[in-house]
């Protein structure tokens, strides 16, 4: 079910059964900024995992000899107000946004998935249905759902991942109902209809797997917004709660107030955040280029 | 043309009826509610006295008698009383929307008049250093956190020209220029990452208009291409646009919450998250659904404006 890089290949038209080496050098010289985007999202990737090992300093661990500590060879990104090692909480922090920005991301767009493929498959008066309450739940703003959400849940990681998934849910629903739309008229599934295969057998067997290029497109582009919601709602203090290290509450109010006092403390978070999105718009800009031929071109 | 208004007027307050049961639903999921947080300071309450407090405020009521109670409220404008203040909710909201709606309206100009342009000289340039140089250009507004951005306009100007942004909110009549600095730098801040959505979708449309056989017949005229492309392209390009714009105001509105944190502007979507930390359920209900509608009517005068505009779009046949 999972779409191997063979199947990246046809669909960009190459020739098939080419080997994944070949493959990816083929993306990286077609969509050079693409492959920019997943080399920034593999280096945040590793980080994430080896974080313990890149460390310099235990990220929450104070400091009050040394606070707003300005970038040096002991510190390389400086100290926080308390003392803590900025470098080191970065690198930590790239674990919470990734697992969030992962964990919501997959959560709304594989509901969302499920309702689109239903609702497309058995159309009718369910699909009508679906598709008002999906109007309900993307006419309000993504940050403010997510705030609303958030706030309601409690401070938690989990409800954090719960309440920037829920946004996601009917933009995801929307891009599999319409290639579920399409595929649903195909003859292979009225030939597997004629032999008699079950309803939910085609849907998720037949169907499901061809409309796996629009839903990782759609992930990776939701990967970075989920990412900046997540900044977003840790800095308003709604977010992630201690003692995570969360690139978004590193720039809350404390930061804006020692801001002009240790400039560090602003720059590098933000930076790591828009690193992070960045890397994960280019690569969703290109893999939709590449896996998505009715938006080749736009 | 008329059945089609009546129509998506239907759907819009359908939409709305069901956004409010959500919103409603949402809120009422909060653990803890506004006696809790408005005590927690005060040590012990007794229990009696907090049951008076619930019912004065209403919340001791089924869910449902409330749900219907806001309704009627929506209905007859009565926008009911914020438990915190102990005022009318629309007395505490009336004089913060002007401030964000001129920020909204400054930073829609601002995405415009970067979007528009760096679109059009992508697409004329595609596939050049200059169309990827732009193509990045408006990917990094689109990734940078729009607070963060606001955090380091701040900090260049304090730090370079060491210019001190007010700490509270100038007035128009007060201090006109003070009032302009005041609102450019947190609409150039929002207004960036607008742009983004706005380039991208110039760009794309404008490729596809370019390939259309009235503009191969305006080259073959031997127009110059600054007439095909502004005159004769541009124009039909710009429709999806114009759609664009429509509901670029829901996720402006996103941009807008932090901004205003940031540059502390008394606004409607700054008082939006206090309201939140303080469950001041009758401020952030209204203020919500207040977002819901402005963004339902947004996207319905487009859908009108795209009928007016291309002529090749009928409704209601």
């Amino acid at each position: 079910m999972a779409v191997r890089p063979a199947a990246i290949a046809v669909a960009a038209g190459a020739r098939p059964r080419a080997g994944t080496w070949t493959v990816l050098a083929r993306f990286a010289r077609k969509k050079p900024l693409g492959a920019a985007g997943g080399a920034l999202i593999l280096v945040m990737l590793v980080t994430a995992i080896f974080a313990d090992l890149l460390q310099t300093h235990d990220p929450i661990a104070t400091d009050a000899t040394y606070t707003l500590g300005s970038p040096s060879a002991e510190h390389w990104l400086g100290t926080d107000h308390l003392g803590r090692d900025i470098y080191s909480r970065i690198v930590h922090g790239a674990r919470v946004s990734l697992i969030v920005g992962v964990a919501s991301t997959l959560l709304g767009s594989v509901l969302g998935g499920i309702i689109g493929l239903l609702s497309g498959y058995i159309g009718g008066t369910t699909d009508l249905v679906t598709q008002r309450f999906l109007d309900i739940l993307q006419g309000l703003p993504l940050l403010v759902l997510a705030l609303v959400m958030s706030a309601a849940l409690g401070p938690a990681l989990h409800n954090v991942v719960i309440a920037i998934s829920i946004p996601i849910i009917p933009r995801a629903a929307r891009v599999i109902r319409s290639s579920v739309l399409t595929i649903r008229e195909m003859q292979y599934v009225e030939a597997a209809r004629a032999l008699g295969v079950r309803h939910v057998r085609i849907a998720f067997r037949h169907i499901l797997p061809n409309t796996m290029g629009p839903f990782i497109v759609l992930c990776t582009a939701q990967l970075g917004s989920a990412i900046l919601v997540e900044a977003t709602l840790s800095f308003l203090g709604l977010g992630v709660p201690e003692p995570y290290p969360s690139w978004g509450r590193m720039l809350s109010v404390s930061a804006a107030e020692y801001a002009q006092k240790a400039p560090h403390l602003v720059l590098f978070p933000g930076i790591a955040i828009s690193l992070a999105v960045f890397g994960s718009n280019l690569l969703g800009d290109a893999l939709r280029d590449t896996l998505d031929p009715r938006l080749r071109g736009s | 043309m008329k059945t089609y208004v009546v129509q998506r007027l239907a759907i819009a307050l359908l939409t709305l009826l069901g956004m409010s049961m959500v919103i409603f639903t949402l809120l009422r999921l909060a653990p803890g509610d506004i006696v809790d947080i408005l005590f927690s300071t005060a040590g012990y309450v007794s229990p009696s006295e907090k049951q008076a407090i619930m019912k004065e405020l209403g919340i001791d009521r089924p869910y449902w008698v409330q749900y219907l109670e806001w309704l009627r409220q929506i209905v007859t404008g009565d926008l009911g009383k914020s438990y915190r203040y102990d005022l009318p909710a629309w007395q505490i909201i009336r004089p913060l929307v002007p401030v964000t709606l001129e920020l909204a309206a400054l930073s829609t100009l601002f995405a415009v008049l970067i979007g528009v342009p760096t679109g059009v000289i992508s697409a004329v340039r595609q596939d050049t250093a200059l169309d990827y140089a732009l193509r990045v250009f408006s990917l990094a507004g689109l990734s940078m956190p729009a607070f963060w951005l606001g955090m380091v306009i701040i900090l260049s100007l304090v730090t370079w020209f060491k210019w001190i942004p007010p700490l509270s909110y100038v007035g128009p009549t007060e201090d006109f220029k003070l009032h302009a600095v005041q609102f450019l730098l947190p609409a150039l801040a929002v207004g960036y990452r607008s742009s983004a959505l706005i380039m991208r979708i110039t760009r794309s449309s404008l490729l596809e208009v370019m390939r259309e056989d009235y503009i191969r017949t305006a080259w073959a005229k031997g127009q110059t291409g600054r007439i095909v492309i502004w005159r004769h392209a541009l124009k039909n390009a710009l429709l999806p646009v114009v759609t664009v714009i429509g509901i670029e105001f829901a996720f402006l509105i996103g941009g807008l919450v932090v901004t205003e944190t940031v540059f502390n502007l008394p606004g409607v979507a700054r008082f939006l998250v206090q309201a939140i930390l303080w469950r001041d359920y009758p401020i952030v209900q209204n203020l919500v659904m207040f977002i819901a509608i402005v963004v339902i009517l947004s996207n319905l005068l487009v859908d009108m404006l795209y009928g007016v505009l291309d002529p090749r779009v009928r409704y209601g046949s």
